[in-house]
């Protein structure tokens, strides 16, 4: 078993909205995961509600603002303040992405893409060492959603995801959403990139909901907005996953136009369906 | 070929600039508008944070006003921290600063007011100390005891009716503002601030208070006659008193 404490079940993206229902009825949620960057002032309601829900749940922690990939060093009073979350809320899992999003002091708020080139594989690994050398913990790392591809790239993505997690010995965050969009927008074939991807190494699945656009040429462009249901061939497409991986904790993201109760555990509740497909009885 | 990510940050935050080249779709053909994904995102998505973190702001300025200055504001000025709860904490300084808004004076004391209520809802939590300690104080001993008083608690004087102004924006059934000044003590006695105006005395007051004085200095500090009890009323009200230090006994 990879080092993570979290559910094989659904879990969902918190937001503050959902409170009063989590805290009654949250069936069939079984675990939260929180955006760090969220958690990180100094009191008021949102450390308060967090440790409410933490003697309930269990918790991830996903970074969004770390920079992984970033062609700077880390920033290390970034570091020290996921160090200090993840050390008093000791949640079951920590994760990032593979991206950039700081440069030059300058943060830019969103999942910024990289080359996959050699070099990038070197700098990530060593961003990848520090963080989990100075966290003492586990980490893992997400695939991004892609809207463009680099000339320069070298490695296909699942190739170089899977040598970042040989190299630095972390797991994998797969968002089957986000390769359904990548895929789309860059023409690859979704179910070769799961055939290929390290499987083995995945510890969370992400779902969201994208939006759909073109581009210059009047091909398809899907946008990871995470603003609606998960499409239906995303769901296959978890589906033809699961059926590889056999069930793991899975989320649900819902960040932009966030729904009602109901409807969020609706969509949990789709995926504890597909889960329960996959996994295996006590006896098996 | 290589596509470095100060070009990738300067093409992303300038609407004008060429896309980066060695960016492709999956034809190999140049990335085009797939690279506007990105500066939308970016550029959007910081403009949401400063319309949630200042909602009277942008009602006062309008929709289409608002766009235009925030849109300018994010490009110029990027978060500094991935923590985005502090992101805009110099906006209301760069509206001060632009001309085109001079028919609206009263916008930046307006944006500082939203500032002002964001850092008290992200404050330090400091338990309230007992109103009884208070009560059961003999005159004498009241002069020279001073206050630790909740890191949430702020104080903003404006030259404008700055708290009518934001109910005005903000609330059903509000009256329109009217000329007079108003200063603005915000307290959290819960998990929401709290805002109560304030005449000018009482805030200098509370400030020689929050800045250490004993309580007959900040008397001395407020130099005009103002409503001792009711001043100590908000804070005990506000939740607001962390610890009461009592003076030394002379």
């Amino acid at each position: 078993m990879p080092q993570n404490a979290l559910p094989n079940g659904p879990g969902v993206g918190y937001k503050p909205q959902h409170f009063p229902d989590l805290t009654t009825d949250p069936d069939p949620v079984q675990w939260l995961e929180i955006h760090a960057e969220n958690y990180m002032g100094d009191g008021g309601r949102p450390l308060a509600q967090l440790r409410h829900l933490a003697e309930r749940f269990p918790m991830s922690v996903h970074g969004v603002g770390l920079s992984i990939g970033g062609e700077g060093p880390l920033d290390p009073n970034h570091l020290a303040r996921l160090k200090t979350l993840c050390d008093w809320l000791q949640p079951a899992s920590f994760s990032e992405h593979l991206a950039w999003s700081t440069h030059d002091s300058a943060f830019l708020n969103d999942l910024l893409p990289l080359p996959y080139t050699t070099e990038t594989l070197r700098r990530v690994a060593e961003h990848i060492d520090e963080v989990q050398t100075t966290l003492g913990r586990h980490m893992l790392l997400e695939n991004p959603s892609s809207y463009l591809a680099f000339a320069e790239s070298t490695w296909s993505e699942p190739d170089f995801l899977a040598e970042l997690a040989q190299r630095t010995g972390c797991g994998l965050l797969l968002d089957v959403n986000n390769v359904f969009v990548s895929a789309t927008n860059l023409a690859i074939d979704a179910h070769m990139y799961i055939d290929t991807f390290p499987i083995d190494k995945v510890e969370e699945f992400h779902l969201g909901g994208h939006d759909e656009d073109e581009d210059d040429h009047g091909a398809p462009l899907l946008i990871d907005s995470h603003g609606r249901e998960v499409a239906d061939p995303v769901w296959s497409l978890l589906e033809y996953t699961l059926a590889r991986s056999g069930a793991r904790p899975l989320l649900i993201e819902w960040d932009t136009d966030v729904p009602d109760w109901a409807t969020l555990a609706a969509e949990a509740a789709r995926a504890e369906t597909a889960l329960a497909r996959h996994r295996q009885g006590v006896a098996a | 070929m290589s596509v470095r990510q100060d070009s990738f940050r300067a093409a992303v935050l300038d609407p004008l600039a060429a896309v980066p080249e060695g960016l492709k779709d999956g034809q190999g053909r140049p990335a085009g508008r797939r690279f506007s994904v990105y500066r939308n995102n970016v550029v959007a998505g910081l403009i949401t944070a400063i319309e949630t973190s200042f909602p009277a702001t942008a009602k006062l300025l309008g929709p289409e006003e608002f766009l235009s200055v925030a849109s300018l504001y994010v490009r110029k000025f990027p978060p500094d921290t991935p923590m985005m709860m502090y992101y805009g904490a110099s906006f209301p300084a760069f509206l001060q600063q632009q001309m085109r808004l001079d028919h609206l004076p009263q916008v930046a004391d307006l944006a500082r007011l939203e500032q002002t209520r964001r850092e008290a809802y992200h404050a330090s939590d400091a338990a309230p100390a007992d109103p009884g300690e208070l009560a059961g104080l003999a005159p004498e001993a009241l002069a020279n005891m001073r206050f630790d008083l909740a890191p949430a608690l702020r104080l903003l004087r404006s030259d404008w009716p700055v708290h009518a102004i934001w109910a005005f924006h903000m609330t059903d059934d509000a009256p329109p503002p009217g000329q007079e000044a108003q200063n603005v003590l915000i307290t959290r006695p819960a998990f929401d601030p709290e805002m109560a105006v304030i005449d000018t005395p009482t805030c200098a007051f509370l400030s020689a208070l929050q800045s250490g004085a004993t309580l007959a200095e900040a008397e001395s500090a407020a130099d005009a006659p103002f409503d001792l009890t009711a001043a100590l009323g908000l804070l005990l009200q506000g939740q607001a008193i962390h610890q009461i230090i009592p003076g030394d006994i002379l």
